[in-house]
């Protein structure tokens, strides 16, 4: 039987494809049922030294709507690493607090740390330009939600792929179900090297292009990353590449697409998706941020033992 | 009798078949400059294996695992050869470890076992071609991005 009881949520790849539907088919129970007090008495902390509004507030809900309690930081400034204290230091004491930590923080690898170090639950919330697993479950769940599966589909991944963690995570994640991926973005901002060797290895089905145009009659789901800024050393980069791959919907009428074919942004959106899309049928980005609460509430509750 | 290039020793460690750049990067690993007995390198040898190769030999040495662990990273293809009265008594060719630990750097500066005081780890997730993924920011490295510390 599967269980995720106790189990750190540091990176896709610690992921089974058995677990990873088990996560999905408790995304689906924490949607259509309410367990307002399933971890009553449980702590979660929240421990963001970078910021991030959508992904810590969603964490907060989940754990409040499972009659749970939130303590935490959203800001460096306010914490003992200011004053020179160790990562490992500081999630040691903290684990006393608390019953499950979810930890958002600029260095890669820094989510792997904590899990090592201490020994309640961890959740990695977005560690650099790593993983961010749990947006990764979200992503999948609206796209089970969108297709009524996830096998066999046809996936286009479109933006910045260099920096875009989550594009990073969804890929891993979808080698599991036999899909067909593409990956679109100019040439300076291509899928890093690590995650296509790993596809390789796991004989995955992939092309790299550099215009939509080549794979968009194939698409059923377009994941659209945002040009992340903070991410490039130098403006000029970022200047140079920030208008390229934009959505509209016009941009959509005059592409030959899939009359089913959704689009999917983890968001916030800057320049790469036009608000005209929202309206049309393609647009399933809301209805994906809105599913990090029934996704997070799962895996809330598997890791605490209060579902099984 | 075939000429040496490289002058026997009597006692002590061969270690041949050195991928021929990573010569004096295996001859750093084994701190040569602090040893007192002979220390004999041959640089762009021939070999019909490597194309070009690198040869140490180490008089009165024995090399530690570390030293093989780390030498086999960089030099896959070496072997060992422990010399005793001017025979070679045993051979082996160096084994790429699974695991890694302490002795190697992340080459990601924004990695977190570049910015807190831990030790590094790594996991080998293939031998031909040498790619190694880093246990904390998991990202992949080759030989050329190997950084011994």
């Amino acid at each position: 039987m599967i269980s995720l009881n106790d189990k750190d949520i540091i990176s896709i790849l610690d992921f089974t494809k058995e677990e990873i539907l088990y996560v999905l088919e408790m995304s689906g129970r924490m949607e259509n049922e309410d367990y307002p007090d399933i971890l009553r008495g449980k702590i979660l902390a929240n421990l963001f030294f970078e910021p991030s509004t959508r992904t810590r507030l969603s964490f907060d809900a989940a754990m409040k709507r499972l009659g749970g309690q939130v303590i935490g930081f959203d800001e460096l400034g306010t914490t003992s690493t200011v004053k020179g204290e160790s990562l490992r230091d500081s999630v040691k004491i903290i684990e006393g607090y608390c019953d499950i930590i979810v930890l958002r923080h600029f260095l890669e690898g820094a989510s792997r740390l904590t899990a090592d170090s201490v020994g309640i639950p961890v959740i990695n919330a977005g560690d650099g330009a790593s993983q961010h697993p749990t947006q990764t479950f979200v992503d999948l769940y609206t796209i089970m939600k969108a297709k009524g599966g996830i096998e066999n589909l046809s996936i286009g991944f479109l933006g910045d792929l260099k920096y875009g963690r989550t594009a990073h995570s969804l890929a891993y994640a979808l080698a599991h179900f036999n899909t067909d991926m593409s990956f679109i973005s100019p040439p300076s901002l291509r899928m890093p090297k690590d995650y296509i060797e790993e596809l390789a290895i796991r004989n995955v089905s992939y092309k790299e292009v550099e215009s939509i145009t080549e794979v968009s009659n194939k698409l059923d789901i377009l994941y659209c990353t945002r040009i992340q800024k903070e991410r490039f050393a130098e403006p000029v980069e970022y200047e140079k590449v920030k208008g390229l791959y934009k959505l509209s919907k016009s941009v959509m009428d005059e592409l030959k697409v899939k009359d089913d074919l959704k689009i999917l942004h983890p968001l916030p959106r800057v320049d790469e998706m036009d608000e005209s899309l929202d309206a049309t049928e393609y647009a399933m980005y809301f209805q994906q941020a809105h599913s990090g609460i029934p996704v997070r509430k799962a895996l809330l509750a598997s890791i605490l033992g209060a579902i099984q | 009798m075939k000429k040496l290039e490289v002058s026997a020793i009597e006692e002590g460690t061969v270690i041949d078949q050195i991928a021929n750049k990573s010569t004096f990067k295996v001859a750093n690993i084994l701190n040569i400059q602090d040893i007192e007995q002979v220390v004999l390198i041959g640089f762009n040898l021939s070999s019909k294996k490597l194309g070009k190769k690198g040869i140490i030999k180490i008089g009165g040495k024995l090399l530690t695992q570390e030293e093989v662990n780390k030498i086999s990273l960089i030099a896959p293809d070496a072997t060992v050869n422990i010399i005793k009265d001017s025979e070679v008594v045993k051979k082996f060719t160096v084994d790429i470890p699974d695991s890694i630990e302490e002795f190697m750097k992340c080459f990601n500066p924004n990695c977190v076992s570049n910015h807190q005081n831990i030790l590094s780890r790594f996991h080998v997730i293939s031998k031909n071609p040498i790619r190694i993924r880093c246990h904390y920011c998991e990202r992949h490295m080759g030989v050329d991005d190997i950084e011994l510390v």
